[in-house]
C-alpha cells in the first residue's frame, strides 16, 4: 500500500524475527537506569509490552509496505548462507500465505503481554515469563518467516521449551503433566517430521523451500513423496491437532495460563496447518494426493468428535472445564482448517488459511474472556459457575457476558462474522476435490462436516445459555441445582428458578465488569472478526494469488 | 603377544626390503602425543623433587603440555603429513596426520585440557582434611592416556592401533581406582579392568586372524588383501573381523558391553568420568571407524547391519536407564550422565553404521556429533563438580534452586543439557543430530531413524526434568529429603546389585567428603557464599563460550559432516 525500499523491507522481516529474542535475553539482565519503573517486576512486564510492540509495529509496516498486487511474489527476501555444511540458508521471506499469519502472532502477542502487565499470571518470576514469552514470539514468527526446510524444522522445535515452561511453571492444577505430555508429544511428532524433510531434502538436493516448491515435487519419486508426506505429516497433524493426534491439547490448554491458551489456540495451532500448506501441498503433492483422502476422514471426525466433546462436557453435571470445551472445540475448528487442505483446490486451501486466522482471533478472544471469567469466580467449572440455573453474566457483567455470546456466536460460523467464510469454503472446496480425488468420498466428508457445524452451533449456544443467561441469586441457584443434579431438562430448571425470586436490588452478585486494559487487549479481536467477516476480501485477496501459484508449481 | 610378534615379523618385512634401513621421522607430524607423552614423564619425575606444597605447580605443567599439544596441531592443519612409511611402499604409512586423525586429536586435547582444569580442585591438598588425588601419578596417568588416545586415530596399522588402545586405557584404570581407601573407587575401578582387558584380549584374538588371512598389518594392506582372501580362510576372517569389531565396541560402551559404564563413572573420581566419557569414548569410535571403514570395508555387508542394530540396542539402553534414575538417589546426577554417555555413544554409532552403505564420507556425522557432545557433556561435568563442592551427594536434587543461587551457572547448564537433548536453544545440539539423522536417512537406513527418534523423545525427558530442577524454588531447609540408601531403592537393571555396596560404602565411608552425603539438606544452602575456584570457572568459562559459538555458527564443527575426512 506505501512504497517502502526492499532493504527497509528486509531489515523489518530480520527485526520481526530477532527482535523478539534480544529482547528476551535483555529481560534477563537488570534494567537499564531510568527504566527501572516502579519494581524490577512492573520494568520487565514493562519491557514485554515495549518489545512486542515494537515487534507489532514493525508487522504492521511490513503489512503496509507489502506489494498487495503481488501477494504470490516472496518479499522482504533475506537469503545468507549459515550453515554450507548442512547448506542451511537464512532464508527469510513472506507472501500472502505468511503475511496475515506473522501479523496475526505479532498481535496476539502483543495483546498477551499486555493483558500480563495489568494483570500477571500467579507464578515465579515475572523476569523469567517475560523472556519465554519472547522466545516463544521469536519461534512462531521464525516459522511464518523462514523458507528453508531446516530452519522451519528449528523455528518449529524453538517454542517447545518455552511453552513447556509456561505451561509448567505458570499453569493451574495438573500442569506438570500436561506440560509433559504438551512437550512430548509434539517433540515425538517433530522428530518425525525432521525425517520427512531430510528425506526430502537429500533426495531433491535442497532445503530450499521456495525452490522445492517451484519443482513441485518433480525431482521426488513417488514413493519418496509417500514416505515424506507420511512423516513431516505426523508431525504437523499432531501440533494441529488432527484427531486421533490430538489428545494433549485438552489438557495442556486447561492446565496453561490464560496468556499461554491464547497464544497455544491462537498462533501454535497454525504451525501445524501452515506447514500443510507450505511445505506438504507444493514439495509433495503426489504423496498428498495418496493420503488427503485420509487427512480429509480424520478432519472430519475431529469435526464431530470435538464438537460431541464438546457437547458433553457443556451437559449440566458434566463438571466440565471452560477451557477444555474451547481447546476441544478448537479440534473440530482446525478439522476444518485440514479438510479445505485435504481438498487440495484454491478453493479449499483458501478456506483454510482464512479459517486458520479467523480461528486465531475467535478462540484467542474466548480464552481471554474465559481467563476473565475464571479470575472473576476462582473456577472455569461449567457446573460451579452456572450451577443449574445459569452464571447470569447477562446481568451481573452485560458487557463481559455480550462479548462472550459474541465470540461464541462468531466461533459457530454466523455469516457476517470471521469464523464463517473458512469453514464455508472449506466444506465448498470437499464439494469439488482436486482431480485424482475420489468425489464420492470428499462429498461424504462435506456433509458429515455440515453436520458437525450444527452440532458446533448446539454446544456453543448451550454453552452462552449457561454462562450468559439465568436469573438467580448465586445461593437459590446452589438450591435449585442440588434438587434437580442429572435432571434431564435444563431448560426446567431455569424456568423453575424464575418465579420466587422477587426483582430486589441487588439481585445478582457483584462482578467487575470488562476494565479498561481489558477492553483494550480484546477489542482489536473483536474488531478483526467483523472486519474479516464483512469484508473476507482482504484476507482472500492476499491469500488466492499465492494459493493459486502454490498448487500449480511454487512461488517465484 | 599375538601382536607383538606379528609386528616384529611386520619390521623385519620392511627391514629385509634392499632400502635406506634408517626412516626419517616427521617429528611435526608426530607431535601432538609426543609432547602428551613427554610432559607425562616429566610431571612424574618431577613430582620426585617438587616439595609438596607446590605440587599444584604440577598440575599447570600438565595443563601447559596439553595447550602446547593442541598448538602443535596447527601446522598440520593441511591435513597431508604421514610418517612411518614402508621404505617399500611409500604410500603405507603407520602414522598418518589426515583430518580424521586431527579431529580426533584436537577433540582429545581439548578433553584433556577441560578434564585437567576439573582436576586441580580434586588434586589440591587440604581440601576438607582429605589428602586428595596424589598429584604426580595423577597427572602422570591423565597425560599418558591422553597420548595414547591421541595416538589411537593416526595409526594406521593394527600393531600401532592396539599398542595405543593399551597405553590409552591401562593408565585409565588405574586412574578410576585412585582414590585410596575408597571402596568404591576401587570396585569401579577392578569391573572396569577386568571387562577392558578381556576386550583387549578379544581384539588381538581378532588382529591375529586378520593378519593371518591377509599377511600384512597396515590397514589399507588389509582392505585390499580380505577381499581377496582364499576360500578355506573366509571363516577365519570373519571371525577376525568380528573378534576385532567387538573389542572397539566393548570401548565405546556399546550394548552389550556398556554394564561397565555406570558403576564405573559413579566409583571413579568426578574428573575421571568426565574424562571417560569424553575422551574414553573417543578411544571407542576411533578404532571402531578405523578398524570398520578403514581396514574392513570388504565385510561392510557384515558390519554395517551388526553396528546399526548395535546403535538401535545402544541408545535404547542408555536412554531406559537413564530415564530410570531417581533425583533423589546419591550419585544420581554422575549416574545419569553415564547412561546418558550410552545413549550418546548410540548415536555416535548411527554414522559409522551409515558408512557400510554410503561411504566413509558419513564418519564426518560422527566427528562433527563426537565434537559437540565432548563440549557440552564436559560443561555439564563441570557444573556438576561445581555443585559438588558444597552438595558432595552429587544427586540431581541437590541442583534445585540452583538458578536461585548462580543463575549464570544455572543457565549455563541449561543449556548444555539442551544441547544434549538437542533441542533449541542447545542449536548445536539439535544441528548435530540432524547432521546424525541425514547420514541414517542418506543411508537408507529408516528404521534406525525412526528409533533415534524415539531416543531423542526419551533423552528429552530427563534432560528436560534435570533442567526444570535447577529453576525451581530452592528447597526449604526445615525439611531434610531422606537420601535413598536403602539397597532395594529404585535400582536400575545392571548396576542394581553393584547400587548396594555403593550406598553402604558412602554411609559408612571413613574419609570426610562423604561423611556429609546422608544428610546434604540439613546443611543450609550456601552455594552462592562459597567462590568458585579459578579452574572450574575457567573450566566453565570455555565450554560455555564454546557451546554458544558452536550454537550461533555450527559450520564450525559441521564442516567435518560435509567433506571426507580421510
Amino acid at each position: 500500500m506505501i512504497d517502502i525500499s526492499p532493504s527497509v523491507m528486509q531489515f523489518l522481516l530480520a527485526f520481526v524475527v530477532v527482535g523478539p529474542l534480544l529482547g528476551a535475553a535483555a529481560a534477563l539482565l537488570p534494567a537499564p537506569p531510568g527504566l527501572k519503573g516502579k519494581s524490577p517486576d512492573q520494568a520487565v512486564r514493562r519491557h514485554a509490552v515495549t518489545v512486542t510492540g515494537a515487534v507489532l509495529a514493525a508487522a504492521v509496516v511490513l503489512a503496509l509496505g507489502f506489494d498487495h498486487h503481488q501477494p504470490s511474489r516472496m518479499q522482504a527476501t533475506t537469503d545468507i548462507p549459515w550453515i554450507p555444511a548442512l547448506d542451511v540458508r537464512i532464508h527469510l521471506g513472506i507472501d500472502g500465505i505468511s503475511l496475515p499469519l506473522v501479523v496475526l502472532t505479532a498481535l496476539l502477542t502483543f495483546l498477551c503481554a499486555l493483558h500480563s502487565y495489568f494483570s500477571p499470571p500467579p507464578g515465579p518470576s515475572p523476569k523469567a515469563f517475560t523472556a519465554l514469552l519472547l522466545v516463544l514470539e521469536a519461534g512462531t514468527l521464525a516459522s511464518f518467516a523462514v523458507l528453508d526446510l531446516l530452519l522451519f524444522f528449528l523455528a518449529f522445535e524453538m517454542v517447545l521449551i518455552p511453552m513447556y515452561f509456561l505451561i509448567a511453571r505458570w499453569g493451574g492444577a495438573g500442569r506438570r503433566a500436561a506440560a509433559w505430555r504438551f512437550i512430548l508429544y509434539t517433540l515425538l511428532g517433530s522428530v518425525v517430521m525432521l525425517l520427512g524433510l531430510l528425506l526430502i531434502g537429500l533426495r531433491a538436493g535442497t532445503f530450499d523451500m521456495v525452490a522445492l516448491a517451484t519443482d513441485n515435487g518433480r525431482s521426488l519419486t513417488v514413493s519418496v513423496q509417500v514416505i515424506a508426506v507420511l512423516a513431516i505429516g505426523i508431525g504437523l497433524a499432531v501440533k494441529t491437532p488432527m484427531w486421533p493426534l490430538h489428545s494433549w491439547l485438552p489438557d495442556a490448554h486447561t492446565a496453561a495460563p490464560t496468556v499461554g491458551s491464547v497464544l497455544l489456540a491462537g498462533v501454535l495451532l497454525k504451525m501445524g496447518t501452515y506447514g500443510f500448506v507450505r511445505i506438504v501441498l507444493p514439495i509433495a503433492p503426489d504423496g498428498m494426493r495418496v493420503f488427503a483422502p485420509y487427512l480429509a476422514a480424520l478432519a472430519v471426525i475431529g469435526i464431530v468428535y470435538g464438537s460431541l466433546a464438546c457437547l458433553s462436557l457443556a451437559r449440566t453435571g458434566a463438571g466440565g472445564d471452560l477451557k477444555r470445551l474451547i481447546a476441544y472445540s478448537s479440534v473440530g475448528h482446525m478439522g476444518f482448517v485440514l479438510l479445505g487442505i485435504a481438498t487440495m483446490t484454491p478453493t479449499g486451501v483458501n478456506g483454510a488459511l482464512f479459517a486458520n486466522i479467523a480461528h486465531g482471533l475467535i478462540t484467542g478472544l474466548l480464552f481471554f474472556l474465559v481467563g476473565a471469567v475464571k479470575e472473576r469466580y476462582g473456577s472455569a467449572d461449567l457446573d460451579t459457575l452456572a450451577g443449574a440455573a445459569g452464571a447470569a453474566l447477562y446481568g451481573r457483567a452485560p458487557r463481559l457476558g455480550g462479548l462472550f455470546a459474541f465470540a461464541a456466536v462468531a466461533s459457530l460460523g454466523l455469516p457476517g462474522l470471521a469464523g464463517f467464510w473458512g469453514e464455508m469454503l472449506a466444506l465448498f472446496g470437499a464439494f469439488q476435490p482436486a482431480e485424482g480425488l475420489s468425489r464420492p468420498a470428499f462429498l461424504t466428508f462435506t456433509a458429515v462436516g455440515a453436520f458437525g457445524t450444527l452440532l458446533t452451533a448446539a454446544y456453543l449456544l448451550v454453552v452462552v445459555r449457561r454462562l450468559c443467561m439465568g436469573g438467580e441469586p448465586a445461593a437459590l441457584a446452589q438450591e435449585t441445582y442440588r434438587e434437580t443434579a442429572g435432571g434431564p431438562a435444563p431448560a426446567s430448571d431455569a424456568a423453575a428458578g424464575r418465579d420466587p425470586a422477587p426483582r430486589r436490588a441487588p439481585v445478582f452478585a457483584p462482578l467487575a465488569d470488562i476494565r479498561p486494559y481489558e477492553a483494550a487487549a480484546w477489542a482489536p479481536l473483536a474488531a478483526l472478526t467483523v472486519l474479516a467477516g464483512l469484508w473476507p476480501a482482504v484476507l482472500l485477496g492476499l491469500t488466492d494469488p499465492a494459493v493459486q501459484q502454490l498448487l500449480a508449481g511454487g512461488n517465484q | 603377544m599375538t601382536a607383538a610378534t606379528a609386528a616384529a615379523q611386520a619390521v623385519a618385512n620392511a627391514a629385509a626390503a634392499p632400502a635406506d634401513l634408517v626412516q626419517t621421522v616427521d617429528w611435526t607430524a608426530v607431535a601432538p602425543p609426543v609432547i602428551a607423552a613427554a610432559v607425562a614423564l616429566l610431571v612424574l619425575v618431577a613430582d620426585l623433587f617438587v616439595p609438596p606444597e607446590r605440587r599444584r605447580l604440577l598440575g599447570w605443567a600438565a595443563i601447559a603440555g596439553l595447550a602446547a599439544a593442541m598448538l602443535a596441531l596447527l601446522p598440520l592443519r593441511a591435513g597431508d603429513r604421514s610418517t612411518f612409511c614402508l621404505t617399500t611402499d611409500p604410500a603405507t604409512c603407520s602414522y598418518t596426520a589426515d583430518h580424521f586423525t586431527l579431529a580426533v586429536q584436537f577433540l582429545v586435547l581439548g578433553g584433556a585440557l577441560l578434564t585437567a582444569l576439573l582436576s586441580l580442585t580434586e588434586t589440591a591438598p587440604g581440601r576438607r582434611g582429605e589428602s586428595g588425588l596424589p598429584a604426580g601419578e595423577y597427572w602422570f596417568l591423565l597425560l599418558s592416556s591422553t597420548a595414547g588416545t591421541a595416538l589411537l586415530p593416526a595409526s594406521r596399522d593394527l600393531a600401532t592401533l592396539v599398542v595405543a588402545l593399551e597405553v590409552a586405557s591401562l593408565p585409565a584404570f588405574a586412574l578410576v581406582g585412585l582414590r585410596r581407601g575408597d571402596r568404591l573407587s576401587g570396585e569401579a575401578a577392578l569391573k572396569f579392568f577386568l571387562s577392558s582387558v578381556t576386550a583387549t584380549a578379544v581384539t588381538l584374538l581378532g588382529a591375529s586372524f586378520v593378519y593371518a588371512v591377509t599377511g600384512t598389518l597396515h590397514l589399507t594392506g588389509i582392505a585390499e588383501a580380505l577381499p581377496d582372501a582364499p576360500d578355506q580362510l573366509a571363516t577365519l576372517a570373519t571371525a577376525g573381523v568380528a573378534l576385532t569389531l567387538v573389542g572397539f565396541a566393548f570401548k565405546t560402551a556399546a550394548v552389550p558391553f556398556h554394564f561397565w559404564v555406570p558403576d564405573t563413572y559413579a566409583g571413579a573420581p568426578l574428573p575421571v568420568a568426565a574424562y571417560l566419557s569424553v575422551v574414553g569414548k573417543a578411544v571407542g569410535f576411533t578404532g571402531l571407524v578405523l578398524v570398520a571403514v578403514v581396514a574392513f570395508p570388504a565385510y561392510a555387508d557384515v558390519w554395517g547391519p551388526a553396528l546399526a542394530v548395535l546403535a538401535a540396542l545402544t541408545m535404547t539402553a542408555g536412554n531406559l536407564a537413564a530415564l530410570r534414575q531417581s533425583a533423589t538417589r546419591a550419585l544420581s546426577a554422575v549416574r545419569l550422565l553415564a547412561w546418558s554417555s550410552v545413549g550418546q555413544a548410540g548415536y555416535l554409532l548411527v554414522p559409522v553404521a551409515a558408512a557400510a552403505y554410503t561411504g566413509a564420507a558419513a564418519i564426518g556425522s560422527t566427528i562433527a556429533y563426537a565434537l559437540m557432545y565432548a563440549v557440552v557433556n564436559l560443561g555439564a561435568f563441570t557444573v556438576v563438580a561445581l555443585v559438588a563442592r558444597t552438595r558432595p551427594a552429587k544427586r540431581i536434587a541437590d541442583f534445585r534452586g540452583l538458578y536461585a543461587a548462580r543463575p549464570g551457572t544455572a543457565l549455563a547448564m541449561a543449556f548444555f543439557l539442551l544441547c544434549l537433548a538437542g533441542l533449541p536453544p542447545g542449536i548445536i545440539g539439535l544441528f548435530a543430530k540432524v547432521t546424525v539423522f541425514s547420514a541414517a536417512v542418506d543411508a537408507g537406513l529408516g528404521w534406525l531413524a525412526a528409533i533415534m527418534a524415539v531416543n531423542v523423545v526419551l533423552g528429552l525427558y530427563y534432560y528436560l526434568r534435570w533442567t526444570a530442577v535447577l529453576f525451581r524454588a530452592p528447597a526449604p531447609a526445615a525439611s531434610p529429603e531422606p537420601v535413598l540408601a536403602t539397597p532395594a531403592g529404585p535400582g536400575n537393571g545392571a548396576s542394581a546389585t553393584a547400587a548396594a555396596p555403593g550406598n553402604g560404602a558412602l554411609a559408612t565411608a571413613g574419609n570426610g567428603t562423604l561423611a556429609t552425603a546422608p544428610a546434604p539438606a540439613s546443611t543450609p544452602p550456601k552455594d552462592s557464599a562459597a567462590p568458585v575456584p579459578l579452574p572450574l570457572a575457567a573450566a566453565l568459562v570455555l565450554t560455555t563460550v564454546a557451546a554458544v559459538a558452536l550454537s550461533g555458527y555450527p559450520q564450525l564443527i559441521l564442516t567435518f559432516a560435509a567433506r571426507s575426512l580421510f
